[in-house]
């Protein structure tokens, strides 16, 4: 059984990992379509190895705020699922899921309880989406925790798949996929397994 | 007004006056700052993790409390800073994410990292002057070196000086 060595990864194993992202967040996008009943398109997600110091930048910029929703994920798979928004896209789709007249100079500050939990649940469906499909493909069990959302910079976020990996290595690898621009919503799905799991997703389709 | 230094994650930077050191969006990190207030000169560590000693894989120093901290202490006295004049500011360590009752390791961290830089500080006879830690919200920090003021930004919150 290959392990996964992050300083030296092999061509295939980023194919199949960005294959896992693709079948993934497609059935994300496909539920996020339905629940807004608006098209939603993704774009073909990349398999990002980082250093510490790029991580964010693979986001933006790490003093940006944005909409972070967090599962740990547990069974077969270990490590953590997030989505990511930045605040004109959460705004704008709690708008359209509770038939708000959408407010552009709507403030972050201004999410109240009820669209932050409507946030939550939104993400709890997508993420839950995404994770099902990785479950179907690899025949593996997936649980996943109750989502929990933070509002906060993109480098305090992210920080903390940093950390899971921090205590490895100097590099993060995550699948990464976003919604395409004509959809306006700016968000991201990151998967991160823990160094093990990937070798676990990795045997179950052969490699 | 000095240049602007960034210290990234796992990182550290020194420098003298009238330059000033900043990290960006800490989380669960801890931006620990040191000052000789006689000399100006100023280090900044972005530590990730406790210790050093419990990671197989622990060549990056910057990365830890302890190895991080020793680091940026070897540096500023190289410049000609004073261990027994220093004074530390620590901020960062929150807790990002909380699932209830349910406490991961992971998630923990931030405490795990403010006590590591605690431990070690104190272990250096470094006095800790001012703190801003935990809680569960992310910071950036600069540091000063002109008055070793110590400032703090948090979303939707006033600026902090320490």
């Amino acid at each position: 059984m290959a392990k996964i060595d992050l300083d030296n990864m092999e061509s295939v194993q980023f194919d199949v990992l960005r294959e896992i992202g693709n079948i993934g967040a497609g059935n994300a996008t496909t539920a996020l379509s339905k629940l807004l009943d608006a098209r939603i398109d993704m774009r073909v997600p990349k398999v990002n190895l980082a250093g510490f110091s790029e991580i964010t930048g693979i986001i933006g910029d790490e003093e940006e705020v944005m909409v972070g929703i967090l599962l740990s994920l547990e069974g077969d798979v270990n490590g953590m699922m997030m989505f990511l928004l930045d605040t004109a896209s959460a705004g704008r789709l709690v708008a359209t899921l509770l038939k708000q007249e959408e407010n552009i100079d709507k403030d972050i500050y201004d999410f109240s309880e009820m669209e932050l939990s409507a946030l939550n649940e939104i993400g709890n469906i997508i993420t839950g989406a995404y994770l099902s499909a990785l479950s179907d493909l690899t025949k593996l069990t997936i649980v996943s925790s109750v989502p929990t959302l933070q509002v906060d910079m993109a480098g305090a976020i992210l920080s903390i798949p940093a950390i899971e990996f921090s205590k490895i290595g100097d590099k993060v690898l995550l699948i990464e996929t976003q919604f395409d621009e004509e959809s306006h919503i700016n968000g991201y799905f990151l998967l991160v397994p823990e160094l093990e799991s990937y070798d676990v997703i990795l045997n179950s389709l052969g490699l | 007004m000095g240049e602007i230094i960034k210290v990234g994650m796992a990182d550290l930077k020194v420098c003298r006056e009238p330059d000033s050191l900043t990290t960006l969006g800490l989380g669960s990190c801890v931006g620990v700052a040191l000052y000789d207030p006689i000399t100006k000169i100023s280090g900044l560590a972005h530590v990730m993790l406790p210790s050093s000693k419990e990671i197989r894989n622990n060549a990056n120093i910057a990365k830890f409390a302890d190895t991080g901290i020793d680091e940026t202490l070897r540096l500023m006295v190289e410049m000609g800073a004073q261990t027994k004049r220093m004074v530390a500011k620590i901020a960062g360590g929150a807790q990002m994410f909380s699932f209830g009752s349910k406490s991961s390791d992971n998630l923990n961290i931030g405490l795990k990292n403010v006590e590591a830089v605690k431990a070690k500080l104190t272990e250096l006879h470094i006095p800790i002057v001012a703190e801003d830690t935990g809680l569960n919200y992310g910071r950036t920090v600069i540091l000063d070196s002109n008055t070793g003021e110590y400032s703090i930004k948090a979303v939707g919150k006033p600026i902090k000086v320490l």
